[in-house]
């Protein structure tokens, strides 16, 4: 008879400080968000848990958001760090329903940063500023010892105009309505993977860094009916889901078959042993629509290059609350959980 | 992508449920060895097209969750070494020693490095030469041409700054583990694959013989699983008890003749203890006395506490299959993969982890709702 | 564990001194640069599978096929036994 010889960690104390994965978009940040931030910053704005907060200052109505850039390398196929910091903050304005007009930017730089690579990063900003219609007014620089900074760190804020008349939030998702995602997927994701140590290889993808606010634009002028829209990021088209599942208390049952991914990151996500789902996007985004609306949102959206892959992706379900479940391609079904931190590539 | 997409088709795998639905009479509890296999099943929601009367087990496949604790704790000594670079595959940052996993040092400050392949280990000690690189050597028989190459390929360079932790372990020792348990509810076998293409099939004949088990070397695709679940239950159903390839497209019954010899060049069998199983002799692989200069044990005399651990996490009666992750009073509760109690709710390919993302919600609303993802039986 | 992926060779280098037999294996658009030490009957248009960064099989397109083509056969007889049959069988 074997001995089973049970052998079982102590508990890690997950609450004692910071991890990476406290990073991640998944589990783990939301944690962080609920536990820490939240209770100390209370109030309505804060408390919608959308990308950016919708302010109402007499009677014009703003929203206004933040995010910060920490990716290493600092230069990749398809960007720098800087496109990341504009349109990232830019997107997040548009997933709000606003017109993204302007952008604070605060550079924390590394002694030691070769000023080449700062001129680098600066000019992918203006050009990306310039592309997606916004101006860069106003800015802080800081400079830390070499050691204590990734090369550069930057934070950007953006203030932009709520034109449209409807409100988008994860309260306005139904059951019934269409899920699409506007273009393929992970291609940040692996554009970032084939340039980090140890996980080098040759890849034709470059990462979906863009301003979303034209393609958002254009389904609010065309009358389509659209409840609710986040943009992915890290963590992917899951995280954004379960979050809004989460949020909206709805559920949602998706279709792998239909989630279009280009065939040179499924390589890469195939021999990393990464699922596309999970990886990062940083140009595309899912909206909720009203399922009338599906088809001519995919249309709308389809006209631009970016979002020439739009497809309708599934369906949001009244239950079961906040799952999100996935129908593979053999047609077997199981439940798209949100990260608990970083995807790592792995062998097994 | 060729020889991949042609086995995720949905035709062809309904195909396959009928033919295994027309052959089933009686119900089978079969084992997939490999955690990979684990993987696709959960993924592709396998379950969902397979009879009721297949009950699937998960097995120890998964060298993630049977690397010893002392192992785990000894890596982390090491990586805390400021002249060390430590690297290891992705799969095991976040395992849980005793008190902290390799992505806890990380976080702490240790250079810990992700890498794809035991030689970007090499190529890391090559362009570091004042630092002492340090590769985790873990895997089945799948890694260890790889781990074996890389030893070699420094031996003949002589790279002096280059060591490995070996944490090899061997598949056909486990199954015999598992099948000589009273408990053993096991009737066939979906042996792990790339372990074939390695190591060929010879080996699993005795053990079929001895224990009139039907072993099928599968693959890892939804297709490859239907098929070997098809090629086992008909040999069940007619009494047979043989090794049959599914995986004939990548695996012969020699294996890979250059790879067996360079393993044997650089490792012999060693005992080997599996976490949550404890000590199987002859399962495992450490390095020839020739070879023992790069063996990160000697190289670096970390001391390692014995630590008496709490016995909350069942992990051991999951990875032989003897009970389901939702049975475990820690699962889901004290125990998720955010704060796992141990490695299979770490590892994805884990059983626990595998039940916890993507079926626990089972136990909260009726099973005719939800994907299928527990086998019943 | 394992994860193993199918990939075509798309040039080789063969071992020369200390170095090793290597090559481009693509994967879906993605090369990458792979050991073929242990696959040294692998040539330009082989499909290998790849697992950390070593080839350890040559995929045998043949062997490939045959599980499609019985499956092809297998739906033949199906259609005959269902034109025959005059009740469905099977769930």
């Amino acid at each position: 008879m074997n001995e089973v010889n049970l052998s079982c960690p102590v508990p890690r104390p997950a609450d004692d400080y910071i991890l990476l994965a406290h990073g991640g978009g998944g589990k783990l940040t939301n944690q962080l968000i609920e536990r820490i931030f939240l209770p100390a910053f209370a109030c309505a704005p804060l408390e919608a848990r959308h990308d950016g907060a919708r302010l109402n200052v007499n009677g014009q109505r703003l929203a206004f958001t933040t995010d910060s850039y920490v990716v290493r390398p600092l230069v990749f196929p398809g960007g720098t760090i800087g496109d990341l910091a504009v349109n990232g903050t830019v997107n997040d304005l548009a997933m709000c329903g606003a017109r993204p007009l302007y952008l604070s930017a605060g550079f924390i730089l590394e002694e030691g940063l070769a000023m080449e690579t700062l001129r680098t990063v600066v000019e992918s900003m203006r050009a990306a500023a310039a592309k997606a219609g916004v101006q860069l007014v106003t800015g802080d620089t800081k400079v830390v010892d070499k050691g204590k900074g990734d090369g550069i760190f930057i934070n950007t804020a953006g203030i932009g105009v709520i034109e449209a008349g409807t409100e988008i939030s994860p309260a306005a998702v139904r059951a019934g309505d269409s899920v699409i995602v506007s273009g393929d997927l992970g291609a940040h994701g692996v554009a970032i993977l084939s340039v980090r140590e140890g996980l080098e290889f040759e890849a034709p993808v470059e990462s979906d860094t863009a301003p979303l606010w034209e393609p958002v634009n254009a389904l609010f002028e065309a009358g389509i009916a659209v409840h609710c829209l986040r943009d992915l990021t890290r963590g992917g088209l899951s995280s954004a889901l379960n979050e809004i599942a989460s949020a909206a208390r709805v559920g949602m049952e998706i279709s792998e078959r239909s989630v279009p991914v280009r065939e040179a990151v499924r390589g890469a996500c195939e021999i990393l042993g990464l699922d596309p789902l999970y990886v990062a996007n940083e140009g595309r985004f899912v909206a909720f629509v009203a399922e009338q609306d599906a088809g001519r949102a995919i249309e709308v959206l389809r006209r631009f290059a970016i979002c020439k892959d739009a497809a309708r992706i599934g369906a949001v379900t009244a239950t079961p609350a906040g799952m999100v479940t996935l129908e593979s391609r053999i047609g077997g079904r199981r439940v798209l959980d949100m990260l608990s931190g970083e995807q790592l590539p792995r062998i097994c | 992508m060729k020889f991949l997409d042609e086995y995720r088709d949905s035709a062809t795998a309904a195909q396959l449920a009928r033919s295994i639905r027309k052959t089933v009479r009686r119900p089978w509890t079969l084992m997939e060895v490999c955690g990979g296999q684990t993987h696709t099943i959960v993924k592709s929601g396998l379950l969902d097209l397979l009879p009721s009367e297949i009950s699937l087990v998960h097995g120890p496949g998964c060298p993630v969750c049977v690397t010893p604790l002392e192992l785990i704790d000894r890596a982390i000594a090491i990586a805390a070494l400021p002249q060390t670079i430590f690297c290891s595959f992705g799969d095991m940052l976040r395992v849980p020693g005793s008190s902290k996993s390799l992505l806890d040092v990380k976080a702490a400050g240790a250079d810990v490095r992700i890498v794809y392949s035991p030689l970007d280990g090499l190529k890391l000690a090559r362009a570091n030469p004042s630092r002492e690189v340090v590769f985790f050597a873990v895997g089945f028989e799948t890694t260890a041409p790889a781990n074996a190459m890389a030893v070699w390929q420094a031996e003949r360079e002589g790279i002096r700054n280059f060591s490995v932790l070996v944490a090899h372990v061997l598949v056909p020792p486990a199954m015999e583990a598992i099948l000589s348990s009273p408990n053993c509810r096991i009737q066939g076998f979906l042996a792990a694959g790339h372990v074939c293409t390695v190591m060929g099939w010879e080996e699993y004949e005795p053990i079929s013989r001895r224990w009139h088990v039907p072993i099928v070397v599968t693959g890892f695709e939804p297709l490859d699983l239907l098929e070997g679940v098809q090629m086992a239950v008909t040999q069940l159903e007619s009494g047979r008890a043989e090794v049959e390839n599914q995986y004939r497209r990548a695996v012969k019954r020699e294996g890979n003749r250059p790879a067996q010899e360079r393993i044997a060049e650089v490792f012999e069998v060693a005992p080997r203890k599996w976490r949550g199983i404890g000590e199987i002799p002859s399962s495992g692989l450490q390095l020839r006395e020739r070879y023992r200069a790069f063996d990160a044990i000697e190289r670096f005399r970390v001391g390692v506490e014995s630590v008496e651990e709490p016995s909350e996490c069942i992990a051991g009666l999951v990875l032989q299959g003897l009970k389901k992750p939702f049975e475990c009073p820690a699962f889901g509760t004290r125990c998720t993969p955010e704060t796992p109690l141990g490695a299979p709710m770490v590892s994805s390919e884990g059983a626990c982890a595998a039940y916890y993302l993507y079926g626990r919600h089972k136990h909260e609303r009726s099973e005719s709702e939800l994907p299928r993802t527990a086998s019943r039986g | 564990m394992c994860l193993a992926i199918p990939g075509k060779v798309v040039s080789v280098i063969e071992e020369a001194g200390l170095s090793l037999r290597r090559g481009k294996v693509d994967f879906g658009g993605v090369q990458k640069e792979i050991c073929l030490a242990y696959t040294p009957e692998a040539a330009v248009g082989d499909y290998v599978l790849v697992h950390v960064g070593f080839a350890l099989s040559v995929v045998d397109p043949d062997e490939a096929q045959k599980i499609f083509d019985t499956l092809t056969e297998m739906q033949r007889l199906e259609e005959l036994e269902g034109a025959a049959d005059v009740t469905e069988s099977g769930p």
